[in-house]
């Protein structure tokens, strides 16, 4: 059904930048605090107040830009977008209409099957968030807080792009790594601090034109940016085959029922009447503050990637996955300078495989991980050295984590070193062969599998221990009764 | 350029106001003639006159450090709103 219809979606990103005060009043920007404490006369729209605008947004709007190739512009309108709402005191929202502080730039998103798509960004603006109204426990009746209002928003719109919910979500993902990155945003999803409007439409595939679209509001995680774009298709599709035709207008995803509804109250909503804020200047930005700016850009996810795979030969995958967070990437850094090069590959897998479960496990930041850099190049050099197995390295892994010692104390502790002697793994082999004569001469009658068996019964006898390598290749001569 | 009905009960609309049957006549007629002596202006050559929303020209926005400044004052602020409940400001009801 699906294949005769090209899917359009285009996202609107809100990330809240990570400045200490609010964008346009000397508030704190702290989330969690009691209701209201943290709103003042311009946040409550107090008659006689003027906006101020905080510095340290222009520079991360700036950031952003510069980080996306985008053009900064050198002179931005602050603009009024008027509305009626009780979480919005002043009547309107202080944004940016004609004249954005960023403008077109692109991103290079990887999607699942490894290629790579280029998604516009057709802008980015300043503005300021609103409250939060709170209707429990209230009878007929809401309950606002202002806290959240005048907090810094970028607001990050794409280009009608991605033609897929799994493309969308790979480029929200690669903004979200981005913002991070560059500090500008703390990413918190659970807290609204990053958080996206989809627009999805459809066309029979091959049109030009686009469909009439549909904006879903409010979408706080990448799972739900997913399954409410998939749900929006679908009852687009069925509505116009069936007949119907699209109605441009806004929706909300409801997660527990996993569908969009219309979202009646807005039937005027889209007359904004926006125009230039009196109150606030054009804002001017000179060459010498986009340098200083400019200066302050870390290492991109792109070039990190590009660099891990060059100078550690990973596959393309393991390089995006080891770049996704600054913090991830210095652990892997910290661990290989230690290592060497040589050992990046084993180092990759151990920080993607049992660091990053243990991690995502136990809700554990990687900043303050329970097994630090040093001590895991403490483990794996013990796997190069072969005193250990790779099998039992997990072991001792888990015993790091929650004992917090050094590998080598948890290996002598725990009586976990490798057996390499010859004639001791001899010996277990042939305990083991002479434990199992029917095994025996099944094996030599061709039944190949029961290698298997015998494998297993080594390994249990010596919990493990046995180099896998030398037990192999010792247990081949012994079974094949050529020693 | 003369205003209809449904143009002034939307404008009102937008703007929170309830308009009766009784003052819509008065409203149609009077908003009118506002727009009308307003629309003289379009009359005026401004081709190659860039648009001024700021009479200052030349200047442009003051930016300032990013510090908090501001302490919690909300039992002052609120001992102006008409209800409050657990620090929250109480507005009648919205839902989507």
């Amino acid at each position: 059904m699906m294949s005769n219809w090209e899917v359009v979606i285009g996202l609107e990103i809100h990330a809240q930048l990570a400045t200490k005060s609010k964008i346009f009043s000397g508030s704190a920007t702290a989330y969690g605090a009691p209701p209201n404490s943290q709103a003042n006369l311009v946040d409550l729209a107090y008659p006689g107040v003027l906006p101020v605008l905080n510095a340290e947004a222009v520079r991360m709007a700036v950031k952003f830009g510069l980080s996306i190739g985008a053009e900064v512009a050198r002179r931005s309108v602050f603009a009024r977008k008027n509305y009626f709402y009780p979480d919005l005191p002043k009547g309107y929202q202080i944004s940016q209409y004609e004249l954005p502080v960023v403008k077109q730039g692109k991103l290079a998103v990887m999607l699942e099957d490894g290629t790579v798509k280029v998604v516009g960004v057709t802008r980015a603006h300043l503005e300021e968030d609103a409250g939060k109204s709170l209707h429990e426990g209230l009878a007929h009746a809401s309950g606002i807080d202002l806290n959240r209002a005048g907090t810094p928003l970028l607001e990050i719109v794409s280009e009608p792009d991605m033609r897929s919910a799994k493309e969308a979500v790979a480029y929200m993902k690669k903004i979200h790594t981005l913002v991070r990155y560059l500090e500008i945003c703390d990413g918190n999803m659970q807290e609204g601090s990053f958080r996206c409007d989809a627009n999805v439409s459809v066309r029979p595939r091959g049109r030009e034109k686009f469909g009439t679209r549909a904006e879903i509001k409010n979408l706080n995680s990448f799972r739900f940016v997913e399954k409410a774009i998939n749900y929006e298709v679908a009852r687009q599709i069925e509505l116009i085959e069936c007949g119907g035709s699209v109605v441009q207008e806004t929706r909300l995803y409801d997660s527990d029922k996993d569908e969009t509804r219309s979202m009646r109250s807005k039937e005027e909503a889209n007359d904004y009447r926006y125009f230039p804020d009196p109150d606030l200047l054009p804002v001017h930005i000179d060459e010498s503050f986009i340098d200083a700016v400019r200066a302050t850009l870390p290492e991109l996810p792109d070039d990190k990637a590009a660099r891990f795979s060059q100078e550690f030969s990973l596959s393309a995958y393991d390089a995006g996955v080891l770049s996704a967070s600054r913090e991830l990437g210095a652990y892997f850094e910290a661990v290989v300078v230690q290592m060497g090069p040589a050992h990046a590959k084993l180092a990759a897998n151990w920080v993607m495989g049992e660091l990053s479960s243990a991690l995502n496990r136990d809700n554990v930041d990687i900043a303050v991980s329970r097994v630090s850099p040093a001590q895991l190049k403490g483990l794996l050099t013990r796997i190069v050295d072969q005193t250990i197995s790779g099998k039992i390295a997990k072991e001792v892994f888990d015993a790091m984590w929650s004992e917090g010692k050094a590998a080598d104390a948890i290996i002598e502790a725990k009586g976990l070193k490798q057996i390499t002697d010859t004639g001791a793994i001899e010996g277990v082999i042939d305990a083991v062969i002479a434990a199992n004569p029917k095994q025996l001469a099944d094996y030599r009658s061709g039944k190949d599998k029961l290698f298997g068996f015998f494998v297993g019964q080594v390994m249990k006898a010596t919990e493990g221990k046995a180099n896998p390598a030398q037990l192999n290749e010792l247990l081949k001569a012994k079974l094949g009764g050529s020693a | 350029m003369s205003l209809t009905r449904q143009d002034v009960a939307k404008i009102a609309h937008l703007a929170r106001l309830s308009i009766t049957e009784q003052e819509m006549p008065v409203y149609v007629t009077s908003l009118s003639s506002i727009v009308n002596f307003v629309d003289e202006l379009s009359r005026a050559q401004t081709g190659d006159v860039l648009p001024m929303a700021h009479p200052l020209d030349g200047q442009h926005q003051r930016l300032r450090a990013d510090e908090v400044s501001e302490s919690d004052n909300r039992e002052k602020y609120q001992s102006n709103a008409p209800q409050v409940q657990a620090g929250l400001y109480v507005v009648p009801r919205v839902i989507e």
